[in-house]
Protein backbone atom coordinates (compact mmCIF):
# COMPACT_ATOMS: atom_id res chain seq x y z
CA UNK A 1 0.00 0.00 0.00
CA UNK A 2 1.17 3.50 -1.16
CA UNK A 3 -0.41 6.33 0.94
CA UNK A 4 0.58 9.49 -0.06
CA UNK A 5 -0.91 12.21 1.64
CA UNK A 6 -0.64 16.46 0.81
CA UNK A 7 2.79 15.99 -0.77
CA UNK A 8 3.74 19.49 -2.10
CA UNK A 9 7.13 20.28 -4.45
CA UNK A 10 7.75 23.71 -4.83
CA UNK A 11 11.16 24.87 -7.37
CA UNK A 12 12.53 28.22 -6.26
CA UNK A 13 13.96 29.23 -9.38
CA UNK A 14 15.55 33.04 -10.52
CA UNK A 15 12.32 33.35 -12.54
CA UNK A 16 9.96 32.57 -9.81
CA UNK A 17 8.75 29.74 -8.27
CA UNK A 18 7.74 26.51 -9.82
CA UNK A 19 5.13 24.87 -7.83
CA UNK A 20 5.50 21.64 -9.56
CA UNK A 21 2.99 19.31 -6.99
CA UNK A 22 0.63 20.72 -4.58
CA UNK A 23 -1.02 19.02 -2.08
CA UNK A 24 -1.47 15.43 -3.80
CA UNK A 25 -3.17 12.85 -2.10
CA UNK A 26 -3.52 9.63 -3.30
CA UNK A 27 -3.48 6.15 -2.32
CA UNK A 28 -2.50 2.97 -4.55
CA UNK A 29 -3.47 -0.60 -3.39
CA UNK A 30 -0.60 -3.21 -3.22
CA UNK A 31 -0.56 -4.96 -6.61
CA UNK A 32 -1.89 -2.44 -8.51
CA UNK A 33 -0.90 -0.77 -11.77
CA UNK A 34 -1.58 2.79 -11.29
CA UNK A 35 -1.03 5.00 -14.19
CA UNK A 36 -0.25 8.55 -13.78
CA UNK A 37 -1.56 11.08 -16.92
CA UNK A 38 -0.71 14.37 -18.08
CA UNK A 39 0.86 16.65 -20.11
CA UNK A 40 4.31 17.93 -20.04
CA UNK A 41 5.17 19.75 -17.09
CA UNK A 42 2.26 18.53 -15.31
CA UNK A 43 4.52 17.38 -12.18
CA UNK A 44 4.20 13.43 -12.84
CA UNK A 45 7.86 13.37 -12.64
CA UNK A 46 8.72 15.16 -9.64
CA UNK A 47 5.58 13.27 -7.81
CA UNK A 48 6.99 9.94 -8.55
CA UNK A 49 10.71 10.94 -8.17
CA UNK A 50 9.34 12.12 -4.47
CA UNK A 51 8.19 8.95 -3.96
CA UNK A 52 11.61 7.03 -3.41
CA UNK A 53 12.83 10.36 -2.59
CA UNK A 54 14.92 11.39 -5.25
CA UNK A 55 13.23 14.67 -4.72
CA UNK A 56 12.83 15.65 -0.82
CA UNK A 57 9.56 17.08 -0.97
CA UNK A 58 8.75 19.80 0.82
CA UNK A 59 5.83 18.77 3.40
CA UNK A 60 3.51 15.95 2.97
CA UNK A 61 3.66 12.25 4.34
CA UNK A 62 4.52 9.11 2.07
CA UNK A 63 3.68 5.61 3.45
CA UNK A 64 4.97 2.84 1.69
CA UNK A 65 4.48 -0.95 3.20
CA UNK A 66 5.83 0.06 7.20
CA UNK A 67 7.60 2.73 6.13
CA UNK A 68 6.17 6.23 6.88
CA UNK A 69 7.96 8.89 5.94
CA UNK A 70 7.12 12.23 6.79
CA UNK A 71 8.41 15.44 5.65
CA UNK A 72 8.95 18.93 6.82
CA UNK A 73 10.39 21.77 5.82
CA UNK A 74 12.39 19.74 3.39
CA UNK A 75 13.72 17.11 6.12
CA UNK A 76 12.90 13.77 5.89
CA UNK A 77 11.74 12.14 9.10
CA UNK A 78 10.40 8.54 9.62
CA UNK A 79 7.66 7.66 12.15
CA UNK A 80 8.06 4.94 14.43
CA UNK A 81 7.23 4.29 18.28
CA UNK A 82 9.05 6.66 19.71
CA UNK A 83 7.93 9.80 17.70
CA UNK A 84 9.68 11.42 14.95
CA UNK A 85 13.04 10.52 13.43
CA UNK A 86 15.33 12.51 10.99
CA UNK A 87 16.50 9.80 8.68
CA UNK A 88 20.36 9.81 7.56
CA UNK A 89 21.93 9.68 4.29
CA UNK A 90 22.56 5.94 4.74
CA UNK A 91 18.93 5.13 5.78
CA UNK A 92 17.89 7.05 2.72
CA UNK A 93 19.86 5.58 0.44
CA UNK A 94 18.61 2.02 2.22
CA UNK A 95 15.19 3.27 1.43
CA UNK A 96 15.78 3.65 -2.15
CA UNK A 97 17.20 1.12 -3.29
CA UNK A 98 14.04 -0.54 -1.84
CA UNK A 99 11.85 0.92 -4.37
CA UNK A 100 12.76 0.05 -8.33
CA UNK A 101 12.72 2.39 -11.55
CA UNK A 102 12.92 2.55 -14.58
CA UNK A 103 13.24 5.60 -17.47
CA UNK A 104 12.43 6.87 -20.54
CA UNK A 105 16.21 6.48 -21.69
CA UNK A 106 16.75 3.49 -19.74
CA UNK A 107 19.92 5.01 -17.72
CA UNK A 108 22.15 1.66 -18.30
CA UNK A 109 25.84 2.36 -17.71
CA UNK A 110 27.59 2.08 -21.37
CA UNK A 111 30.81 0.55 -20.11
CA UNK A 112 29.11 -2.21 -18.48
CA UNK A 113 27.77 -5.42 -19.76
CA UNK A 114 24.28 -6.48 -19.42
CA UNK A 115 25.51 -8.45 -16.50
CA UNK A 116 27.34 -6.11 -14.83
CA UNK A 117 24.55 -3.92 -15.22
CA UNK A 118 22.22 -5.76 -13.14
CA UNK A 119 24.45 -7.07 -10.54
CA UNK A 120 24.95 -2.80 -10.15
CA UNK A 121 22.62 -2.93 -7.24
CA UNK A 122 24.14 -6.23 -5.60
CA UNK A 123 27.35 -5.41 -5.91
CA UNK A 124 28.76 -4.06 -2.36
CA UNK A 125 25.59 -4.64 -0.77
CA UNK A 126 27.25 -7.44 1.59
CA UNK A 127 26.07 -10.33 -1.31
CA UNK A 128 28.06 -13.05 -1.70
CA UNK A 129 29.60 -13.27 -5.53
CA UNK A 130 27.98 -16.56 -5.97
CA UNK A 131 24.51 -15.11 -4.88
CA UNK A 132 24.82 -12.29 -6.97
CA UNK A 133 25.08 -14.69 -10.03
CA UNK A 134 22.27 -16.60 -9.17
CA UNK A 135 20.31 -14.13 -8.78
CA UNK A 136 21.73 -11.87 -12.39
CA UNK A 137 20.98 -15.18 -14.02
CA UNK A 138 17.34 -15.24 -12.61
CA UNK A 139 16.48 -11.31 -13.37
CA UNK A 140 17.75 -12.30 -16.87
CA UNK A 141 15.54 -15.27 -17.07
CA UNK A 142 11.97 -13.26 -15.89
CA UNK A 143 13.00 -10.52 -18.72
CA UNK A 144 13.83 -13.41 -21.14
CA UNK A 145 17.75 -11.89 -21.89
CA UNK A 146 19.72 -14.63 -20.99
CA UNK A 147 21.60 -14.45 -24.41
CA UNK A 148 22.78 -11.11 -24.42
CA UNK A 149 24.60 -11.69 -20.76
CA UNK A 150 28.23 -10.67 -22.05
CA UNK A 151 26.55 -7.79 -24.40
CA UNK A 152 27.44 -4.27 -23.76
CA UNK A 153 24.47 -1.79 -23.91
CA UNK A 154 25.53 -0.17 -27.05
CA UNK A 155 24.64 -3.48 -28.73
CA UNK A 156 21.45 -3.72 -27.66
CA UNK A 157 17.73 -2.32 -29.18
CA UNK A 158 15.51 0.19 -27.39
CA UNK A 159 13.20 -2.51 -26.20
CA UNK A 160 15.98 -4.69 -25.38
CA UNK A 161 17.50 -2.04 -23.12
CA UNK A 162 14.48 -1.53 -21.24
CA UNK A 163 14.45 -4.95 -20.28
CA UNK A 164 18.12 -4.42 -19.01
CA UNK A 165 16.60 -1.43 -16.61
CA UNK A 166 13.98 -3.69 -15.57
CA UNK A 167 15.91 -6.69 -14.50
CA UNK A 168 18.47 -4.03 -12.49
CA UNK A 169 15.22 -2.29 -10.78
CA UNK A 170 14.09 -5.62 -9.83
CA UNK A 171 17.46 -6.98 -8.41
CA UNK A 172 16.72 -5.74 -4.78
CA UNK A 173 13.12 -7.62 -4.87
CA UNK A 174 11.53 -3.89 -4.26
CA UNK A 175 7.84 -4.14 -4.27
CA UNK A 176 7.46 -0.96 -5.80
CA UNK A 177 8.34 -0.55 -9.41
CA UNK A 178 8.48 3.35 -10.48
CA UNK A 179 8.59 3.96 -14.28
CA UNK A 180 8.85 7.17 -15.84
CA UNK A 181 7.65 6.90 -19.32
CA UNK A 182 9.56 4.10 -19.75
CA UNK A 183 8.27 3.41 -23.15
CA UNK A 184 7.97 6.86 -24.44
CA UNK A 185 11.39 6.45 -26.60
CA UNK A 186 10.07 2.86 -27.95
CA UNK A 187 8.51 1.47 -31.10
CA UNK A 188 4.86 0.41 -31.27
CA UNK A 189 6.05 -3.52 -31.22
CA UNK A 190 8.40 -2.78 -28.33
CA UNK A 191 6.23 -0.99 -26.10
CA UNK A 192 3.73 -3.24 -26.79
CA UNK A 193 6.02 -5.73 -25.44
CA UNK A 194 7.42 -3.82 -22.75
CA UNK A 195 4.31 -3.22 -21.64
CA UNK A 196 2.77 -6.95 -21.64
CA UNK A 197 6.53 -7.49 -19.44
CA UNK A 198 5.28 -5.27 -16.93
CA UNK A 199 1.27 -6.83 -16.37
CA UNK A 200 3.47 -9.80 -16.51
CA UNK A 201 5.97 -9.04 -13.20
CA UNK A 202 2.44 -7.24 -11.74
CA UNK A 203 0.61 -10.93 -12.14
CA UNK A 204 3.36 -13.09 -11.11
CA UNK A 205 5.19 -11.15 -8.59
CA UNK A 206 2.47 -8.90 -7.47
CA UNK A 207 4.71 -5.76 -8.39
CA UNK A 208 2.96 -2.55 -7.45
CA UNK A 209 3.62 -0.14 -10.27
CA UNK A 210 3.20 3.37 -10.98
CA UNK A 211 3.72 4.14 -14.04
CA UNK A 212 3.60 7.52 -15.52
CA UNK A 213 2.59 8.33 -19.28
CA UNK A 214 1.38 10.97 -21.29
CA UNK A 215 -0.49 8.34 -23.64
CA UNK A 216 -3.90 7.36 -22.63
CA UNK A 217 -2.97 3.85 -24.81
CA UNK A 218 -0.77 2.95 -22.07
CA UNK A 219 -2.91 3.13 -19.55
CA UNK A 220 -4.96 1.59 -21.55
CA UNK A 221 -2.84 -1.62 -21.64
CA UNK A 222 -2.05 -1.96 -18.32
CA UNK A 223 -3.25 0.23 -15.58
CA UNK A 224 -6.27 -0.92 -13.35
CA UNK A 225 -6.74 3.03 -12.09
CA UNK A 226 -5.73 6.56 -12.85
CA UNK A 227 -4.61 10.09 -11.88
CA UNK A 228 -4.47 12.79 -14.31
CA UNK A 229 -2.17 15.38 -13.43
CA UNK A 230 -2.10 19.34 -14.31
CA UNK A 231 -0.34 21.87 -13.31
CA UNK A 232 1.04 19.96 -9.91
CA UNK A 233 -2.48 19.09 -9.06
CA UNK A 234 -4.49 15.49 -9.35
CA UNK A 235 -7.60 16.93 -11.07
CA UNK A 236 -8.88 13.72 -11.35
CA UNK A 237 -9.01 9.64 -10.07
CA UNK A 238 -10.15 6.84 -10.26
CA UNK A 239 -9.91 3.11 -11.97
CA UNK A 240 -9.43 3.33 -15.48
CA UNK A 241 -12.92 2.23 -16.52
CA UNK A 242 -14.72 4.79 -14.77
CA UNK A 243 -12.37 7.20 -16.28
CA UNK A 244 -13.24 5.91 -19.26
CA UNK A 245 -16.87 5.48 -19.03
CA UNK A 246 -17.40 9.10 -17.53
CA UNK A 247 -14.49 11.45 -17.76
CA UNK A 248 -14.92 14.43 -15.50
CA UNK A 249 -12.75 17.11 -16.16
CA UNK A 250 -12.02 18.84 -19.33
CA UNK A 251 -8.26 17.61 -19.46
CA UNK A 252 -9.32 14.14 -18.86
CA UNK A 253 -12.00 14.29 -21.74
CA UNK A 254 -9.09 15.74 -24.16
CA UNK A 255 -6.78 12.61 -23.24
CA UNK A 256 -9.83 10.04 -23.45
CA UNK A 257 -10.65 11.51 -26.73
CA UNK A 258 -7.09 11.48 -28.20
CA UNK A 259 -6.83 7.55 -27.62
CA UNK A 260 -10.39 6.62 -29.04
CA UNK A 261 -11.12 6.81 -33.14
CA UNK A 262 -14.24 8.87 -31.49
CA UNK A 263 -12.15 11.46 -30.72
CA UNK A 264 -12.24 12.03 -34.57
CA UNK A 265 -15.71 13.63 -34.15
CA UNK A 266 -14.12 16.95 -33.26
CA UNK A 267 -12.18 17.04 -36.70
CA UNK A 268 -15.39 16.17 -38.75
CA UNK A 269 -17.48 18.93 -36.72
CA UNK A 270 -14.53 21.72 -37.20
CA UNK A 271 -14.22 20.74 -40.85
CA UNK A 272 -18.03 20.89 -41.39
CA UNK A 273 -18.02 17.66 -43.05
CA UNK A 274 -21.21 16.34 -44.74
CA UNK A 275 -21.16 13.18 -42.16
CA UNK A 276 -21.98 15.07 -39.40
CA UNK A 277 -24.59 17.57 -41.19
CA UNK A 278 -28.17 17.28 -39.91
CA UNK A 279 -31.23 19.49 -40.52
CA UNK A 280 -34.38 19.69 -38.63
CA UNK A 281 -35.32 16.66 -36.83
CA UNK A 282 -32.48 14.82 -36.05
CA UNK A 283 -29.46 14.87 -33.62
CA UNK A 284 -25.68 14.01 -33.52
CA UNK A 285 -25.61 12.05 -29.84
CA UNK A 286 -22.58 10.29 -28.58
CA UNK A 287 -23.42 6.86 -26.92
CA UNK A 288 -21.20 5.44 -24.00
CA UNK A 289 -22.33 1.54 -23.74
CA UNK A 290 -20.79 0.55 -20.35
CA UNK A 291 -19.60 -3.18 -20.13
CA UNK A 292 -23.42 -4.19 -18.54
CA UNK A 293 -24.88 -3.53 -21.93
CA UNK A 294 -22.31 -3.93 -24.26
CA UNK A 295 -23.02 -6.88 -26.49
CA UNK A 296 -27.57 -6.33 -25.89
CA UNK A 297 -29.07 -4.73 -28.73
CA UNK A 298 -29.82 -1.67 -27.08
CA UNK A 299 -29.40 0.79 -30.27
CA UNK A 300 -32.19 -1.71 -32.31
CA UNK A 301 -34.26 -1.69 -29.69
CA UNK A 302 -34.68 1.72 -29.60
CA UNK A 303 -34.51 2.24 -33.23
CA UNK A 304 -37.63 -0.48 -33.07
CA UNK A 305 -39.81 1.00 -30.49
CA UNK A 306 -39.27 4.72 -31.11
CA UNK A 307 -39.25 4.14 -35.19
CA UNK A 308 -35.83 5.79 -34.87
CA UNK A 309 -33.35 5.89 -37.97
CA UNK A 310 -29.52 5.54 -36.87
CA UNK A 311 -27.15 6.33 -38.94
CA UNK A 312 -23.73 5.54 -37.56
CA UNK A 313 -20.41 8.49 -37.82
CA UNK A 314 -17.96 6.69 -35.74
CA UNK A 315 -18.58 3.99 -33.76
CA UNK A 316 -15.79 1.62 -31.75
CA UNK A 317 -15.11 -0.84 -28.59
CA UNK A 318 -12.29 -0.90 -26.13
CA UNK A 319 -11.29 -3.50 -23.89
CA UNK A 320 -9.55 -1.93 -20.48
CA UNK A 321 -8.52 -3.34 -17.41
CA UNK A 322 -12.01 -3.17 -16.18
CA UNK A 323 -13.87 -4.85 -19.38
CA UNK A 324 -15.58 -3.87 -22.45
CA UNK A 325 -16.88 -0.32 -23.09
CA UNK A 326 -18.36 0.58 -25.94
CA UNK A 327 -18.88 3.70 -27.72
CA UNK A 328 -20.79 5.36 -30.66
CA UNK A 329 -21.46 8.32 -32.72
CA UNK A 330 -24.41 8.67 -35.30
CA UNK A 331 -27.14 10.59 -36.48
CA UNK A 332 -30.65 10.15 -34.84
CA UNK A 333 -33.72 10.92 -37.24
CA UNK A 334 -37.00 10.65 -36.25
CA UNK A 335 -40.18 12.59 -34.83
CA UNK A 336 -39.20 15.17 -31.92
CA UNK A 337 -41.53 12.60 -29.29
CA UNK A 338 -39.78 9.70 -30.64
CA UNK A 339 -36.35 11.20 -30.23
CA UNK A 340 -37.19 12.40 -26.81
CA UNK A 341 -38.65 8.97 -25.76
CA UNK A 342 -35.73 7.19 -27.65
CA UNK A 343 -32.89 8.79 -25.94
CA UNK A 344 -34.65 8.46 -22.52
CA UNK A 345 -35.19 4.70 -23.57
CA UNK A 346 -31.34 4.41 -24.00
CA UNK A 347 -30.25 6.61 -20.49
CA UNK A 348 -32.27 4.48 -18.63
CA UNK A 349 -30.20 1.41 -20.33
CA UNK A 350 -27.09 2.29 -19.15
CA UNK A 351 -25.99 4.05 -22.06
CA UNK A 352 -24.60 7.42 -21.53
CA UNK A 353 -25.90 9.72 -24.26
CA UNK A 354 -24.70 13.34 -25.30
CA UNK A 355 -26.24 15.40 -27.72
CA UNK A 356 -23.48 17.04 -29.43
CA UNK A 357 -25.78 18.90 -32.43
CA UNK A 358 -28.90 19.49 -32.27
CA UNK A 359 -30.71 19.75 -35.72
CA UNK A 360 -34.38 21.56 -33.97
CA UNK A 361 -31.25 24.33 -32.88
CA UNK B 1 76.12 5.28 -33.60
CA UNK B 2 77.84 5.79 -37.15
CA UNK B 3 74.40 7.64 -38.91
CA UNK B 4 74.53 9.90 -36.15
CA UNK B 5 78.22 10.79 -35.99
CA UNK B 6 77.62 11.68 -39.70
CA UNK B 7 74.81 13.36 -40.02
CA UNK B 8 74.53 15.18 -36.55
CA UNK B 9 78.46 15.83 -35.78
CA UNK B 10 77.65 18.05 -33.00
CA UNK B 11 74.95 15.56 -31.27
CA UNK B 12 77.07 13.12 -31.48
CA UNK B 13 79.78 15.37 -29.12
CA UNK B 14 77.11 15.64 -26.77
CA UNK B 15 75.23 12.47 -26.89
CA UNK B 16 75.76 11.83 -23.25
CA UNK B 17 74.26 15.24 -22.04
CA UNK B 18 71.38 14.08 -24.83
CA UNK B 19 70.70 10.61 -23.23
CA UNK B 20 70.88 12.94 -19.52
CA UNK B 21 68.71 15.75 -20.66
CA UNK B 22 65.59 12.99 -22.16
CA UNK B 23 66.21 11.17 -18.82
CA UNK B 24 65.32 14.34 -16.67
CA UNK B 25 62.53 14.92 -18.76
CA UNK B 26 60.95 11.55 -18.57
CA UNK B 27 61.79 12.02 -15.13
CA UNK B 28 59.74 15.67 -14.76
CA UNK B 29 57.11 14.35 -16.57
CA UNK B 30 56.36 11.17 -14.75
CA UNK B 31 56.34 12.71 -10.82
CA UNK B 32 54.93 15.51 -12.06
CA UNK B 33 52.04 13.67 -14.12
CA UNK B 34 51.47 11.61 -11.57
CA UNK B 35 50.79 13.91 -9.22
CA UNK B 36 49.22 16.03 -11.10
CA UNK B 37 46.75 13.35 -12.31
CA UNK B 38 46.03 12.36 -8.53
CA UNK B 39 45.21 15.99 -7.72
CA UNK B 40 43.53 17.19 -10.92
CA UNK B 41 41.35 13.91 -10.45
CA UNK B 42 40.58 14.73 -7.24
CA UNK B 43 39.57 18.41 -7.61
CA UNK B 44 37.47 17.58 -10.92
CA UNK B 45 35.73 15.15 -8.94
CA UNK B 46 34.83 17.94 -6.23
CA UNK B 47 33.98 20.59 -8.84
CA UNK B 48 31.14 18.27 -10.40
CA UNK B 49 30.00 17.04 -6.98
CA UNK B 50 29.69 20.28 -4.84
CA UNK B 51 28.50 22.30 -7.84
CA UNK B 52 25.00 23.46 -8.39
CA UNK B 53 22.66 20.35 -9.14
CA UNK B 54 25.58 18.19 -8.25
CA UNK B 55 24.96 15.07 -6.31
CA UNK B 56 26.62 17.13 -3.12
CA UNK B 57 26.40 20.48 -3.48
CA UNK B 58 28.44 22.39 -1.80
CA UNK B 59 28.43 26.17 -2.53
CA UNK B 60 31.08 27.03 -0.31
CA UNK B 61 33.53 24.30 -1.51
CA UNK B 62 32.72 25.15 -5.03
CA UNK B 63 33.81 28.58 -4.79
CA UNK B 64 36.94 27.73 -3.09
CA UNK B 65 38.12 25.50 -5.53
CA UNK B 66 36.95 26.78 -8.40
CA UNK B 67 38.80 30.09 -7.69
CA UNK B 68 42.07 28.41 -7.33
CA UNK B 69 42.03 26.33 -10.11
CA UNK B 70 40.59 29.99 -12.07
CA UNK B 71 43.91 31.67 -10.30
CA UNK B 72 46.42 29.32 -11.22
CA UNK B 73 45.25 29.23 -14.34
CA UNK B 74 45.76 32.59 -15.52
CA UNK B 75 49.49 33.12 -14.15
CA UNK B 76 51.98 31.95 -17.20
CA UNK B 77 54.03 29.27 -16.75
CA UNK B 78 57.45 31.13 -16.70
CA UNK B 79 55.93 33.22 -14.20
CA UNK B 80 54.75 30.64 -11.64
CA UNK B 81 58.27 28.91 -12.23
CA UNK B 82 59.83 31.77 -10.36
CA UNK B 83 57.04 32.93 -8.57
CA UNK B 84 56.73 29.45 -6.72
CA UNK B 85 60.71 29.32 -6.05
CA UNK B 86 60.32 30.25 -2.44
CA UNK B 87 57.66 27.97 -1.91
CA UNK B 88 59.69 24.81 -3.17
CA UNK B 89 62.44 25.34 -1.46
CA UNK B 90 60.74 25.13 1.69
CA UNK B 91 58.62 21.95 0.67
CA UNK B 92 61.38 19.84 -1.51
CA UNK B 93 64.23 21.43 0.56
CA UNK B 94 65.97 23.03 -3.11
CA UNK B 95 64.23 25.03 -5.82
CA UNK B 96 66.64 23.63 -8.88
CA UNK B 97 66.67 20.75 -10.41
CA UNK B 98 64.75 18.29 -11.85
CA UNK B 99 63.19 17.83 -8.28
CA UNK B 100 62.75 21.41 -7.83
CA UNK B 101 60.74 21.75 -10.96
CA UNK B 102 58.07 19.26 -10.05
CA UNK B 103 56.17 21.37 -7.58
CA UNK B 104 56.21 24.33 -10.48
CA UNK B 105 55.17 21.80 -13.07
CA UNK B 106 52.77 20.15 -10.78
CA UNK B 107 51.35 23.91 -10.04
CA UNK B 108 51.13 24.60 -13.73
CA UNK B 109 49.70 21.47 -14.60
CA UNK B 110 46.36 20.80 -12.20
CA UNK B 111 44.32 23.99 -13.17
CA UNK B 112 43.98 22.69 -16.58
CA UNK B 113 43.87 19.28 -15.81
CA UNK B 114 40.89 19.99 -12.99
CA UNK B 115 39.23 21.74 -15.57
CA UNK B 116 39.75 18.94 -18.47
CA UNK B 117 38.22 16.44 -15.44
CA UNK B 118 35.40 18.69 -15.26
CA UNK B 119 34.33 18.69 -18.47
CA UNK B 120 35.21 14.80 -18.98
CA UNK B 121 32.80 13.86 -15.77
CA UNK B 122 30.07 16.92 -16.91
CA UNK B 123 29.74 14.53 -20.17
CA UNK B 124 27.84 11.41 -17.68
CA UNK B 125 24.65 12.06 -18.34
CA UNK B 126 22.93 13.16 -15.44
CA UNK B 127 20.00 9.98 -15.98
CA UNK B 128 22.93 7.37 -14.77
CA UNK B 129 23.34 9.32 -12.09
CA UNK B 130 19.83 9.26 -11.20
CA UNK B 131 19.40 5.49 -12.05
CA UNK B 132 22.25 4.61 -9.39
CA UNK B 133 20.81 7.19 -6.88
CA UNK B 134 17.42 5.10 -7.37
CA UNK B 135 19.22 2.28 -6.89
CA UNK B 136 20.67 3.37 -3.52
CA UNK B 137 23.95 4.47 -4.39
CA UNK B 138 25.59 6.99 -1.63
CA UNK B 139 27.97 9.37 -2.75
CA UNK B 140 31.46 7.09 -3.04
CA UNK B 141 29.02 4.87 -5.18
CA UNK B 142 28.33 7.28 -7.43
CA UNK B 143 31.92 8.69 -7.69
CA UNK B 144 33.46 4.90 -8.63
CA UNK B 145 30.98 3.58 -10.25
CA UNK B 146 28.85 6.07 -12.29
CA UNK B 147 30.84 9.31 -12.79
CA UNK B 148 34.72 8.28 -12.98
CA UNK B 149 33.50 4.45 -14.61
CA UNK B 150 31.26 5.78 -17.64
CA UNK B 151 33.80 9.31 -18.03
CA UNK B 152 36.52 6.41 -18.88
CA UNK B 153 37.24 7.52 -22.68
CA UNK B 154 36.46 11.15 -22.09
CA UNK B 155 38.98 11.01 -18.83
CA UNK B 156 42.02 9.36 -21.21
CA UNK B 157 41.64 11.87 -23.71
CA UNK B 158 41.87 15.21 -21.37
CA UNK B 159 44.51 12.99 -19.81
CA UNK B 160 46.42 12.93 -23.07
CA UNK B 161 46.01 16.04 -23.84
CA UNK B 162 47.12 17.23 -20.72
CA UNK B 163 50.17 14.69 -20.77
CA UNK B 164 51.18 16.40 -24.09
CA UNK B 165 50.70 19.97 -22.65
CA UNK B 166 52.85 18.66 -19.73
CA UNK B 167 55.67 17.90 -22.12
CA UNK B 168 55.80 21.65 -22.83
CA UNK B 169 55.93 22.82 -19.58
CA UNK B 170 59.04 20.87 -19.06
CA UNK B 171 61.35 22.14 -21.83
CA UNK B 172 60.07 25.51 -19.65
CA UNK B 173 61.65 23.89 -16.71
CA UNK B 174 65.26 24.63 -17.67
CA UNK B 175 64.75 28.47 -16.13
CA UNK B 176 65.14 26.57 -12.97
CA UNK B 177 68.25 24.30 -13.80
CA UNK B 178 66.15 21.44 -14.55
CA UNK B 179 67.83 20.75 -17.64
CA UNK B 180 65.89 18.30 -19.75
CA UNK B 181 65.34 18.45 -23.90
CA UNK B 182 64.41 22.38 -23.57
CA UNK B 183 67.39 23.38 -21.74
CA UNK B 184 69.62 20.88 -23.67
CA UNK B 185 68.63 22.62 -27.35
CA UNK B 186 68.95 26.05 -26.01
CA UNK B 187 72.32 25.22 -24.16
CA UNK B 188 73.79 22.97 -26.96
CA UNK B 189 71.91 24.03 -29.89
CA UNK B 190 70.77 27.09 -30.08
CA UNK B 191 73.57 28.95 -27.98
CA UNK B 192 76.55 27.39 -29.69
CA UNK B 193 74.86 27.74 -33.38
CA UNK B 194 74.16 23.72 -33.47
CA UNK B 195 71.51 23.28 -35.78
CA UNK B 196 71.26 19.87 -36.45
CA UNK B 197 70.95 19.42 -32.05
CA UNK B 198 67.89 21.61 -32.31
CA UNK B 199 66.68 19.93 -35.01
CA UNK B 200 66.70 16.64 -33.31
CA UNK B 201 65.05 17.84 -30.22
CA UNK B 202 62.28 18.87 -32.35
CA UNK B 203 61.87 15.47 -33.57
CA UNK B 204 62.14 13.94 -30.76
CA UNK B 205 59.66 15.86 -29.34
CA UNK B 206 57.26 15.20 -32.37
CA UNK B 207 57.90 11.25 -31.63
CA UNK B 208 56.81 12.05 -28.09
CA UNK B 209 53.42 13.50 -28.63
CA UNK B 210 52.58 11.71 -31.48
CA UNK B 211 53.15 8.42 -29.62
CA UNK B 212 51.24 10.40 -26.50
CA UNK B 213 48.66 11.09 -28.90
CA UNK B 214 48.32 7.81 -31.07
CA UNK B 215 48.25 5.83 -27.40
CA UNK B 216 45.89 8.19 -26.09
CA UNK B 217 43.16 7.68 -29.38
CA UNK B 218 43.47 4.24 -29.08
CA UNK B 219 42.76 3.76 -25.60
CA UNK B 220 39.55 6.05 -25.96
CA UNK B 221 38.57 4.35 -28.39
CA UNK B 222 39.09 0.90 -26.72
CA UNK B 223 37.27 1.67 -23.73
CA UNK B 224 34.02 3.78 -25.57
CA UNK B 225 31.05 1.80 -24.65
CA UNK B 226 32.59 -0.66 -23.26
CA UNK B 227 35.33 -2.17 -20.72
CA UNK B 228 39.09 -2.14 -21.56
CA UNK B 229 38.93 -5.55 -20.16
CA UNK B 230 36.24 -7.17 -20.56
CA UNK B 231 35.12 -10.04 -17.75
CA UNK B 232 32.17 -12.71 -19.24
CA UNK B 233 30.00 -14.43 -16.95
N1 LIG C 1 15.07 20.09 -10.83
C1 LIG C 1 14.18 21.04 -11.19
N2 LIG C 1 14.48 22.33 -11.02
C2 LIG C 1 13.61 23.27 -11.36
N3 LIG C 1 12.40 23.05 -11.88
C3 LIG C 1 12.04 21.79 -12.09
C4 LIG C 1 12.91 20.70 -11.76
N4 LIG C 1 12.30 19.55 -12.07
C5 LIG C 1 11.10 19.89 -12.57
N5 LIG C 1 10.93 21.23 -12.59
C6 LIG C 1 9.73 21.95 -13.04
O1 LIG C 1 8.61 21.39 -12.41
C7 LIG C 1 7.53 21.25 -13.30
C8 LIG C 1 7.09 19.83 -13.37
O2 LIG C 1 8.10 19.08 -13.99
P1 LIG C 1 8.00 17.50 -14.18
O3 LIG C 1 9.29 17.07 -14.77
O4 LIG C 1 7.57 16.87 -12.92
O5 LIG C 1 6.85 17.38 -15.25
P2 LIG C 1 6.34 16.11 -16.04
O6 LIG C 1 4.88 16.04 -15.81
O7 LIG C 1 7.15 14.93 -15.67
O8 LIG C 1 6.62 16.54 -17.53
P3 LIG C 1 7.18 15.66 -18.75
O9 LIG C 1 6.02 14.93 -19.32
O10 LIG C 1 7.71 16.71 -19.69
O11 LIG C 1 8.25 14.77 -18.22
C9 LIG C 1 8.00 21.81 -14.63
O12 LIG C 1 7.54 23.13 -14.74
C10 LIG C 1 9.50 21.78 -14.52
O13 LIG C 1 10.07 22.84 -15.25
MG1 LIG D 1 8.56 13.71 -16.75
Amino acid sequence: MIEIQNLSKTFHLKTGDVRAVQNVSLSIADGQVYGIIGYSGAGKSTLVRCLNLLEVPDGGEIRIGADQIVLQNGRIFRRDQGGLRRIGERQLCALRSGIGMIFQHFNLLDRSTVYENIAYPLKYSGMKAGAVRERVYELLDLVDLRDKVNVYPAQLSGGQKQRVAIARALANNPRVLLSDEATSALDPDATESILALLKDLNRKLGLTIVLITHEMAVIKAVCDRVAVMEDGRVVEEGSVYEIFAHPQTGITRRFVDSSSPLGKIDRLLEEQSPLVEIGPGQKLVKLIFRKECVGEAIVTRAAREFGLDFSIVLANVEYLQGGPIGGLIGVVSGKKEDLKGGLRFLDENHVTVEVLRDGDH
Amino acid sequence: MGIIERYTPNLYNYFDRFLTSCSATFEMFCKAGAIAFVIGLVLGVLLVVTRKGGIARNPILYQLTNALVNVLRSIPFIILLIFLIPLTRKVVGTAIGVRGAILPLVAGTVPFYTRQVEVALSGVEPGKVEAARSMGSGLLGLIFRVYLHEAVPALIRVTTVTAISLIGLTTMAGAVGAGGIGSFAINYGQNQNHQDIVNVCVVALLLVVFALQTIGNLLAKRTTNRALIQRRH
